[in-house]
């Protein structure tokens, strides 16, 4: 357990040290463009967009480096539903280069370009159900272990905890303050009195986006993978705050979006304001999502494009290729250390505003009372 | 764009993930945390409140016995001073009294004195009116030893006393 510790600690560690970060992202970013620079040197262009799209968006396998001619990339499980209603298990390996397997293979253009498609009979291309453990549900299992192991562990270490034991050093230590911070920050002030019965949910939401967040910052396998730059991923983590918001919000404040109190005729004859509250039930979760999802996909990519300045530069000459390399070196450090400060940011932004939703869905008559009473004292 | 397109499985995975994770931290991560966390800082509330009380008691003690001391010496001061206007009081009362009791004496002494000395007068008187009678008597029984100076003496002593007597008449 002690070395796992170890081990975890190391790789944050990676995470705040942008600049052992940046070489490592940097000779891995190297190798993974090195085939398209071979391309180059055979009169092709460096296709800068293809690879950082090839980064960001998802793939059937984690491409780790290449050398040379052998690209080294971990296999993952594909797991498809046929037409006939067949499920179909088997390695990404099999689908390398355009290969066919079992009737499927990875689309090359078209609507579902980087997709796996099944070939009918009449020469068309169907979509299957596609459950696949691809490289960003990979990168996911591996940070939620990681999240797993840290919390797990401090926890236990609390198990046992008297109401007069001591304050804990190390990893419980920095967790404590940094779940401290959270809960002063912003449970608890947004929530209101409520805050305990979410306050596991919301710090599970910001661990969970931060966790991630930074495990995309590290550019090494296992770490690195775009999870929280996945639109799917941001919009499970908005639809649990949906949720959270709307299965435990009061009467008071399903009355507020059906019967809100405006003049009479802003809602009798034609609903304006309830059908404006009512979007903005949906419109909340969807910013949320938008937000974390553009955050983190931006900075993977200005990255990536920063790095690929040397790669970009390499042909024209070694002096500029040279100076470019330094400017994309020292850019790519700031890059690094801003997107730490966005990891950290939108974590916090997305836990804030679901609490800030959260609190307003349980707000009452009562607590309104008792706040503005409250916030009377306070200001008297 | 297939950016903006969420996919299935990865939707599918993500809620499994996510919903394992949140099931898992809710039940033994944050709450063992966050109950710790929240004891200890009442333990470390709760014995800041105890520490203020008991600085609160020492404080007043001291000041109690700092009053102590201070009316002890309050009252020292004070026994001092009485004491000290005690025995001038006592020491002008005896000169007083000592005054008065010599004025007294020099007074009765004076009288004594007085009054001896008349009474020495008196007496002086006395001897000498006793020693004239006597000289007297014995000048007259010298002079009165016939019969023919007591004769005379009679007739003269009668003639005094009717020459007196005219003389009151007159």
């Amino acid at each position: 357990m002690r070395f796992v510790i170890n081990i975890l600690v190391l790789l944050s560690l990676l995470a705040v040290e942008p600049v052992w970060a940046q070489t490592e992202e940097a000779v891995a970013q190297a190798e993974a463009v090195e085939e398209t620079i071979e391309a180059s040197e055979q009169g092709e262009e460096l296709d800068v967009k293809q690879v950082v799209l090839s980064h960001i968006a998802d793939s059937y396998e984690w491409h780790i480096c290449s050398v040379g001619e052998r690209h080294i990339s971990v296999p993952l499980p594909v797991i498809v539903r046929s037409q006939s209603g067949e499920w179909h298990c088997f390695s990404s390996s099999k689908l390398h280069h355009g290969h066919q397997y079992e009737g499927f293979h990875i689309a090359e253009e078209g609507a579902y370009a980087g997709k796996i498609v099944e070939q009918t009979a009449d020469g068309e291309q169907i979509r299957p159900l596609d459950f696949s453990i691809t490289k960003t549900v990979a990168g996911l299992f591996v940070n939620c272990a990681v999240l797993l192991l840290i919390v797990l562990c401090v926890a236990r270490r609390y198990r046992n905890d008297q109401h007069d034991s001591k304050a804990k050093g190390g990893l419980a230590g920095v967790l404590e303050m940094v779940i401290e911070s959270v809960m002063d920050g912003i449970i608890i002030p947004c929530v209101g009195p409520n805050y305990r019965k979410f306050a596991p949910y919301l710090l599970t939401a910001f661990f969970f986006i931060f966790v991630n967040n930074l495990m995309g910052l590290i550019p090494i396998f296992p770490a690195g993978a775009n999870v929280t730059g996945n639109i799917a991923v941001t919009l499970v983590l908005a639809m649990a705050t949906f949720f959270a918001v709307n299965i435990f919000g009061t009467k008071d404040y399903w009355k507020e979006i059906f019967w809100p109190e405006v003049p009479t005729w802003l809602k009798v004859p034609i609903p304006i304001m309830p059908a404006i509250e009512f979007i903005g039930l949906f419109t909340k979760p969807f910013s949320l999502m938008i937000r974390l999802f553009a955050n983190i996909l931006a900075g993977h990519a200005i990255i990536l494009i920063l790095t690929c300045i040397v790669f970009a530069t390499a042909k024209m000459g070694a002096a500029v290729n040279g100076a470019m390399s330094a400017v994309s070196v020292v850019l790519s450090i700031f890059m690094n250390c801003l997107e730490l400060l966005v990891a950290f940011l939108q974590a916090f932004v997305f836990t804030m505003l679901s609490a800030v939703f959260i609190g307003a869905a349980q707000h009452t008559e009562e607590h309104e009372h008792e706040t503005k009473q409250i916030e009377n004292n306070t200001n008297n | 764009m297939g950016l903006l397109q969420p996919e299935l499985g990865l939707l599918f995975w993500t809620s499994l993930a996510f919903g394992v994770v949140l099931f898992l931290l809710c039940k033994f991560g944050f709450p063992v945390i966050l109950r710790s966390v929240e004891e200890r800082r009442k333990f470390i509330d709760s014995s800041i409140d105890a520490a203020h009380e008991a600085e609160v008691r020492l404080e007043r003690v001291t000041l109690d016995s700092e009053a102590i001391v201070e009316k002890a010496e309050a009252e020292r001061q004070m026994i001092l001073r009485s004491a000290g206007e005690e025995r001038d009081r006592i020491v002008t009362e005896a000169r007083a009294k000592a005054e008065e009791e010599a004025r007294r004496i020099v007074a009765e002494a004076r009288e004594q004195a007085t009054e001896e000395r008349e009474q020495i007068l008196r007496d002086g008187r006395q001897q000498v009116a006793a020693l004239a009678v006597a000289l007297s008597e014995k000048l007259l029984r010298e002079e009165l030893r016939d019969r023919q100076s007591q004769t005379k003496l009679a007739d003269r002593l009668l003639d005094e006393i009717n020459s007196q007597t005219t003389n009151t008449e007159a």
